[in-house]
């Protein structure tokens, strides 16, 4: 073994040539857009989106005041979406950051150690993976009342086997790594070669992995609201399409305006997510030499 | 045997990928029946050459110049549908590995004769009684059984057979065979050049054998072209060659290949000093700065192929200065 | 053929243990799930005293330790007893029978056309790799992959049922027609399209976009040279050796989202008033009746797992690698 093999292959992420790509840049650029308007939902839009503020039914552009419409109740669309953004987006990441610890946890067990933990907890995982999504999230928020933390587990609760099975597949590699032998041969505890040998390397496909689960997330949340299984004095994308469609019919930006919201965001977001994908899978980047 | 009309004839052939020349101007001919050796170290181009004949280029590869001459047509220049009846019909391809250039999941029988039907009319029974017929020739066991098998259950010489069945189904007039014994074992290396040798023969087929294995041609080649980066070092007669190899990387070649018999592999050609040189944007001759002889000439233009005996030419500035070197010293040492 | 059998044998094999724990969790998030079975029925009858609802307990074993509930409760399971709908009265496996049939046929029309839609264009894309159809198609479809289904299901209402009037908005049949023959299935086939196409358009963009991968890993390959050294029309490449290569993982991917489609298909039920277990799901969330949200569960788990053996089928008949 030469020391070259020893050198950790760290993936280094290519950021600033990756930025060249305009899709890329929009995409990143609308999704920070939608982080500040969550952040600073008050101050874009200072009318609460619960209170009845003008005539129902103002078609968007029709009224300075509410420049996106308003709704059965003459609420504010406008301000609707902006604060809406806050529920999505809370739901969206702790979900996602929920998965993917779980994910990641038995994952790594299963790939670190195989043999028959790997088989037990890959048919756990099949087991989540079999039930259908929407319906376990639906049984888990009847356990409780609708809050924002319960759709938040009962998503990530729903959505971590697909983080579980790529961090197995990392975790299965990098443990044949000679880097990995080597830290074992230098008689490192298991818990420190997983903890600071392998995870490093596999983080960057986690990540992107989670970006993917930030926008099943969205998606999910959305669901849920649209359903009206989430907090009612909460607004959200969800609940306002929900909102929107008993009048889809006549009023249909009610539904539409929303909905396209949560459609950029989401793209941006799956657009963010392929790219890093290539970045880090140089196989679809190198052709046949 | 026949030397006098060509199969296939290239001329001035230049492929490459964008913003690198690979094959750099080739001319070559092939005759009928007779078996020409192409050889070289990988990366030299000598693949590439073989793929463009039927273009059959890998992506982002093109040709970017010259002719390829079969049956009077321009195989460079030709409509894709007028190609596609000279594929597997005129000029047959065989390649390096036959593990993965059978299509797994389509049993072996039909592989075969789906080349059979594209260029016959031919009753269903009667291709595919052609197909066990085929496989018979090349030695396989059970035919009628073997036929409906799948690639994966066959071992890699049998794959390569099946290949060949496959390539030589049509009766072509040429075959590409591009390394194809590399991928096998040792003996059963022996066995498949044997094969083709005879269907060679048999079938009155050209075979232009692609190849970094010298001892194959020694044993099976008529006629021996050495590539090295992108162009023609040296082409002569097999026995002539080698006894007294003409061009300075010929000899390095053969040197390093003797050592160790037949058994010859890319490495070894590292035993040439230094290793093939970037070639993109040189000038002089591509082999001058791993070779023994190189003079302040050798770096000004690539040298052309000049005539050494009839039937055989060698492309080197200095081939008179080594000559009087070589006959000054007893013996190269080895 | 004998290994196809095998193969599936194996897979049924390999179904139980999944079986079982999809019953334990559900055992768990029963008892979970605030209040059980006799405090749903004594908010039905309006009041019952503490001592009848206990007696009522004992009755029905509630009383009992968890681990012989649990036995009781996969008892129960295997000899198909779900328990008792409260809120419809009737065996919750006879409420759920009725239903299962709608969902399933709106499932399996959105995971065909998601296949079938999803394997051409990820063709197309694959061949025009690269070229602006490809471009255009794969934006196309990471547009499909980032819209909510209910969200897909409401505009195409809008337009291709307000707008232009082409087909329902929603329900599974025109009520009160009494159709028979061919006008019957005609009616049912236009009420099915809309939320057939809601329900696959996330799904045709997945497997479009593993279909682009695959076909382009595939085309890489040497046989793809092989079978052109022999002449083959280009179109016989792409379909014979190409997309038959390519539909193995496509298809085996596909099985694992089988279980995101019953979900989706829970959600776009409600928006098309589709009468199968999403409404009937919403209906016990509403009405707090756990018996009959944890045999959905349960029954559609056992859906998914069925399907997943005719994928497993399939997948054999595609790769003759795993036959052997």
């Amino acid at each position: 073994m030469t020391d070259a093999t020893l050198i950790k292959p760290r993936r280094r992420l290519r950021l600033p040539q990756s930025l060249k790509d305009p899709l890329f840049a929009l995409a990143v650029i609308v999704f920070t857009l939608v982080i500040l308007m969550a952040i600073f939902a008050d101050l874009i839009a200072p009318t609460d989106p619960q209170d009845m503020v003008n005539m129902p039914f103002l078609w968007p552009f029709e009224d300075s005041y509410s420049p996106l419409g308003t709704d059965q109740l003459g609420r504010d669309l406008y301000s609707g979406i902006v604060h809406g953004s806050r529920s999505t987006l809370a739901v969206g990441f702790s979900a996602a950051i929920f998965g993917l610890v779980i994910g990641t946890a038995v994952g790594a067990t299963a790939g670190y150690f195989g043999g028959w933990i790997d088989a037990a907890l890959m048919r756990l995982t099949e087991i989540f993976q079999t039930m259908p999504t929407m319906l376990l999230i639906i049984v888990l928020l009847a356990i409780g009342d609708p809050s924002i933390p319960l759709i938040a587990i009962s998503i990530g609760l729903a959505a971590w086997p697909m983080i579980a099975r790529l961090a197995r597949a990392e975790f299965k590699a990098l443990r044949e790594a000679d880097f990995v032998m080597a830290s074992k041969a230098l008689g490192y505890p298991t818990s420190r070669i997983i903890t600071r040998e392998i995870l490093p390397n596999a983080m960057p496909t986690l990540v992107v992995g989670a970006s993917v689960l930030v926008a099943n997330g969205i998606l999910l949340e959305s669901a849920v609201s649209f359903l009206n299984l989430g907090d009612p004095n909460v607004v959200s994308w969800g609940s306002l399409i929900g909102n929107g469609r008993t009048q889809i019919r006549s009023e249909w930006y009610l539904s539409a305006l929303p909905g396209l919201a949560t459609v950029l965001t989401v793209l941006s977001l799956n657009i963010i997510g392929d790219r890093l994908t290539d970045i880090l899978n140089p196989r679809s980047k190198v052709r046949d030499a | 045997m026949s030397r006098k009309t060509p199969v296939l004839e290239l001329l001035n052939l230049r492929v490459g990928f964008p913003g690198a020349e690979i094959v750099k101007g080739i001319n070559l001919q092939i005759h009928e029946g007779e078996k020409l050796a192409l050889v070289g170290e990988s990366g030299c181009g000598k693949s590439l050459t073989a793929f463009s004949i039927l273009r059959l280029l890998p992506q982002g590869a093109a040709i970017n110049g010259g002719q390829v001459i079969y049956d009077g047509l321009d195989l460079a220049t030709l409509p894709a549908w007028q190609l596609r009846r000279i594929r597997g019909k005129g000029i047959a391809l065989i390649l390096q590995e036959p593990m993965t250039s059978l299509n797994p999941v389509l049993p072996i029988g039909l592989q075969i004769a789906e080349n059979i039907r594209s260029h016959e009319t031919m009753s269903r029974k009667a291709v595919n009684e052609r197909v066990i017929e085929l496989l018979d020739l090349v030695g396989i066991a059970n035919p009628r059984e073997r036929a409906k098998m799948y690639p994966h259950n066959f071992s890699g010489g049998m794959r390569q057979r099946v290949m060949i069945a496959m390539a030589i189904a049509c009766n072509p007039r040429l075959l590409i065979a591009d390394e194809p014994t590399t991928a096998l074992d040792v003996t059963i290396q022996a066995q498949v050049m044997d094969l083709l040798e005879d269907l060679c023969s048999k079938l009155n087929m050209a075979m232009l054998l692609i190849t970094h294995d010298l001892g194959a041609v020694a044993q099976w080649a008529d006629r021996v072209a050495v590539m090295y980066s992108g162009r023609i070092a040296e082409m002569a007669p097999i026995e002539p060659f080698f006894t007294g190899p003409k061009h300075p990387y010929s000899q390095g070649l053969l040197n390093s290949s003797v050592e160790d018999d037949w058994h010859y592999s890319d490495t070894r050609l590292t035993e040439i000093k230094g290793t093939v040189a970037s070639a993109a944007g040189e000038k002089g001759c591509a082999f001058a700065p791993r070779c023994p002889y190189a003079a302040a000439e050798c770096r000004l233009s690539p040298p052309e192929l000049q005539s050494v005996a009839p039937g055989w030419v060698a492309a080197c500035a200095r081939l008179d200065a080594i000559r009087a070197l070589s006959e000054g010293a007893a013996h190269v040492p080895a | 053929m004998r290994g196809v059998f095998r193969n599936i044998g194996r897979t049924l094999l390999q179904a139980i243990p999944t079986m079982m724990g999809i019953i334990l969790i559900s055992f768990l998030l029963l008892h979970l799930m605030p209040g059980d079975a006799v405090d749903a029925i004594a908010g039905m009858s309006g009041s019952a005293s503490v001592e009848t609802m206990d007696a009522m307990r004992e009755v029905y074993g509630l009383n009992d330790n968890l681990v012989v509930q649990f036995w009781n409760y996969i008892a129960g399971v295997l000899t198909l007893n779900f328990g008792y709908s409260i809120s419809y009265s009737a065996p919750v496996l006879d409420v759920i029978m009725e239903r299962l049939p709608a969902t399933l046929t709106l499932m399996m029309s959105a995971f065909l056309l998601a296949l079938v839609m999803g394997i051409l264009v990820g063709w197309a894309m694959a061949v025009f790799a690269g070229k602006w159809p490809d471009r255009l198609l794969t934006s196309t479809s990471l547009l499909f992959y980032s819209a909510p289904n209910f969200w897909v299901g409401l505009m195409i209402i809008v337009v291709f049922s307000g707008t232009l009037r082409w087909f329902p908005s929603g329900g599974a049949e025109t009520i009160g027609a009494s159709l028979e023959g061919w006008a019957w299935f005609a009616d049912r086939v236009t009420h099915l399209v809309l939320p057939s196409i809601a329900l696959a358009a996330f799904f045709m963009a997945i497997y479009a976009r593993l279909t682009r991968a695959a076909m382009l890993e595939v085309l890489r390959q040497d046989y793809i040279r092989t079978a052109a050294a022999k002449g083959i029309h280009p179109l016989v490449i792409q379909f014979r050796h190409g997309l038959r290569n390519a539909l193995i993982p496509v298809t085996t991917v596909a099985g694992l989202h089988l279980g995101n489609l019953l979900g989706g298909a829970v959600v776009v039920e409600t928006v098309f008033n589709w009468p199968g277990l999403g409404r009937l799901t919403m209906n016990a969330l509403a009405a707090r009746d756990n018996q009959v949200l944890l045999g959905i569960l349960l029954l559609s788990s056992v859906a998914v797992i069925a399907t997943n053996l005719v994928i497993d089928w399939l997948i054999t008949l595609l790769d003759p690698r795993i036959r052997a």
